[in-house]
């Protein structure tokens, strides 16, 4: 993964400009822009409903009936809240997936020991947990080396140990790979830990834009993520108890 | 002294006594419910012997056996049976591949769905033993009236879990397909097939009983070989024991047919049992 192949990312990543996606009457996306610069980590924030995950399956690709205009420059990967590992095939073939190339073998092995799963390649996916089911969907997207890794809630079936060390792990392998994310969430305290930039989505649209500045490793006790967190519960409507 | 107590009290010997009494459990299980129908054959044959079953009516198993022997020594078995499985292939062949095709083309696509699954869902409706007469007079009383028989009864079963096999895919892996670059091809290879393989299966084994069937009423019409045609000239000549051999194999062929599938389900299906497997 160290071969990264020379792109031109002097541009931005992503652009996406006036995104609409309605089902029926309801307006979920009401026009969207969203701009993603080279190795930036945007976290997308919303109410359950507010359409977060509609957005994503846009920038995706995977939905052929939204309006407006979105590029990746570069290649993506999604990883999703579920593993959607295909369960007919054994951990390091669900890795190798869609791949071609002689040494295929050695970047799925090289991806699997980045997320602590090396030894796992001949196992099932039906034989691990969740949380290691969810390391070989993390091993899969970066096994492609994207440009771009989209987030769908990716540790929102997790329990909360698990979720901690997969924020870790997450923060590891984009200080390594430095590849840009968009991590849609509804935990505030994740979006505050692992992005520099959190979007509100309230109403179909960008509702505010909050730069994230805590440092490299921000520690969950640091004051000034109290004071982002209080904002941000306020604008999802959780008064202050 | 003490070592043996002491492994004695680690509780992980526990499972390991408590596993062969368990697996004895089920072997004399097993053998209890062997019981009864050695005891049925038993009375049988002993009621044969004495004269209180007829001969004509129903002769002794060890009669039928022997009868079974003396035919296929003499090569008469080997001929008929041999005429009565290539019809089984051709039929399932030939049934089966239509099923799969127009099943696949209906739960893929949408113009499939609506062109082929109404007349198919209506045709299911008749049963297919019922069109002998009109097939009669169709493709005639030769060898084609057994085969398509065969292949209509094989149809239906393949048909219906080619469809619901490719229906009930998760949608979400085959997304997932699709963010990994997999196009249609592809998709298809490693998503669609794999994950309708269970229902393939089960309407292949369902098929191959539908074509035994179909095969047990096709060969009783003007069959000039076959295991069908080996009963209908027996009774004719009142030997019973090669009516009952006859009914034997057909027996023996359904379940020789349904243990081969079951093998290949366990080979092809290795990941359903992950979670056991370790």
């Amino acid at each position: 993964m160290a071969t990264r192949t020379a792109r031109d990312l002097t541009g931005p990543l992503l652009t996406a400009r006036a995104v609409t996606r309605s089902f029926g009457p309801a307006v979920v996306l009401a026009g969207v822009d969203l701009i993603i610069g080279a190795g930036e980590t945007v976290a997308l924030l919303g109410g359950s409903g507010s359409g977060k995950s509609t957005l994503l399956r846009v920038l995706a690709g995977l939905d052929g009936d939204a309006g407006g205009e979105h590029t990746v420059h570069g290649t993506a990967a999604v990883v999703f809240q579920e593993h959607r590992l295909l369960p007919w095939k054994r951990v390091a073939d669900n890795v190798a997936l869609g791949l071609t190339g002689p040494d295929v073998d050695d970047r799925v092995g090289r991806a699997l020991a980045e997320v602590g799963l090396a030894d796992r390649g001949r196992a099932w996916p039906a034989e691990l947990s969740g949380g290691q089911a969810q390391r070989v969907a993390v091993a899969r997207a970066l096994v492609r080396e994207p440009d771009l890794l989209l987030l769908d809630e990716p540790f929102g079936a997790l329990d909360a140990l698990t979720r901690l060390r997969m924020q870790g792990l997450l923060r590891r392998l984009r200080a390594q790979h430095g590849f840009a994310a968009l991590l849609v969430t509804h935990d505030v305290e994740e979006a505050l830990l692992l992005a520099d930039r959190v979007l509100l989505l309230d109403d179909g649209v960008i509702a505010e834009e909050v730069p994230v500045r805590l440092g490299p490793t921000p520690s969950p006790d640091d004051p000034a993520l109290g004071a982002l967190r209080r904002h941000l519960l306020d604008r999802l409507g959780v008064p202050a108890g | 002294m003490s070592g043996p107590a002491l492994a004695e009290a680690i509780p992980a010997v526990v499972p390991d006594r408590a596993t062969p009494r368990r697996s004895r459990a089920r072997a004399s299980r097993r053998w209890r419910r062997a019981v009864s129908p050695v005891v049925l054959v038993l009375a049988w044959e002993v009621a044969a012997r004495t004269g209180l079953l007829a001969a004509e009516k129903l002769p002794a198993p060890s009669a039928v056996l022997a009868t079974g022997w003396r035919l296929a020594r003499d090569g008469t078995l080997g001929v008929h049976l041999l005429d009565s499985l290539t019809r089984a292939a051709l039929g399932l062949l030939i049934g089966g591949g239509l099923a799969l095709v127009l099943g696949a083309a209906a739960g893929l696509l949408r113009l499939g769905d609506d062109l082929v699954d109404p007349p198919v869902q209506m045709a299911r409706m008749l049963p297919h033993l019922g069109l002998v007469p009109l097939l009669i007079i169709w493709v005639g009383i030769g060898e084609s009236l057994k085969v398509t028989l065969v292949a209509l009864g094989a149809f239906f079963p393949i048909y219906f879990n080619t469809y619901a096999g490719i229906r009930d895919i998760d949608e979400r892996l085959v997304e997932a397909a699709r963010t990994c670059g997999l196009g249609a091809a592809a998709r298809l290879r490693h998503v669609v097939l794999p994950g309708a393989l269970p229902a393939l299966f089960l309407g292949l084994r369902l098929a191959i009983g539908a074509a035994w069937l179909s095969l047990v009423v096709g060969e009783q019409v003007n069959a000039q070989t076959g295991v069908g045609f080996l009963m209908m000239e027996a009774r004719e000549f009142s030997q019973t024991d090669v009516v009952v051999l006859g009914l034997l194999i057909y027996a023996l062929l359904g379940l020789a047919s349904d243990l081969l599938i079951r093998y290949a389900e366990r080979r092809t299906l290795a990941w359903r049992r992950g979670l056991r497997a370790t």
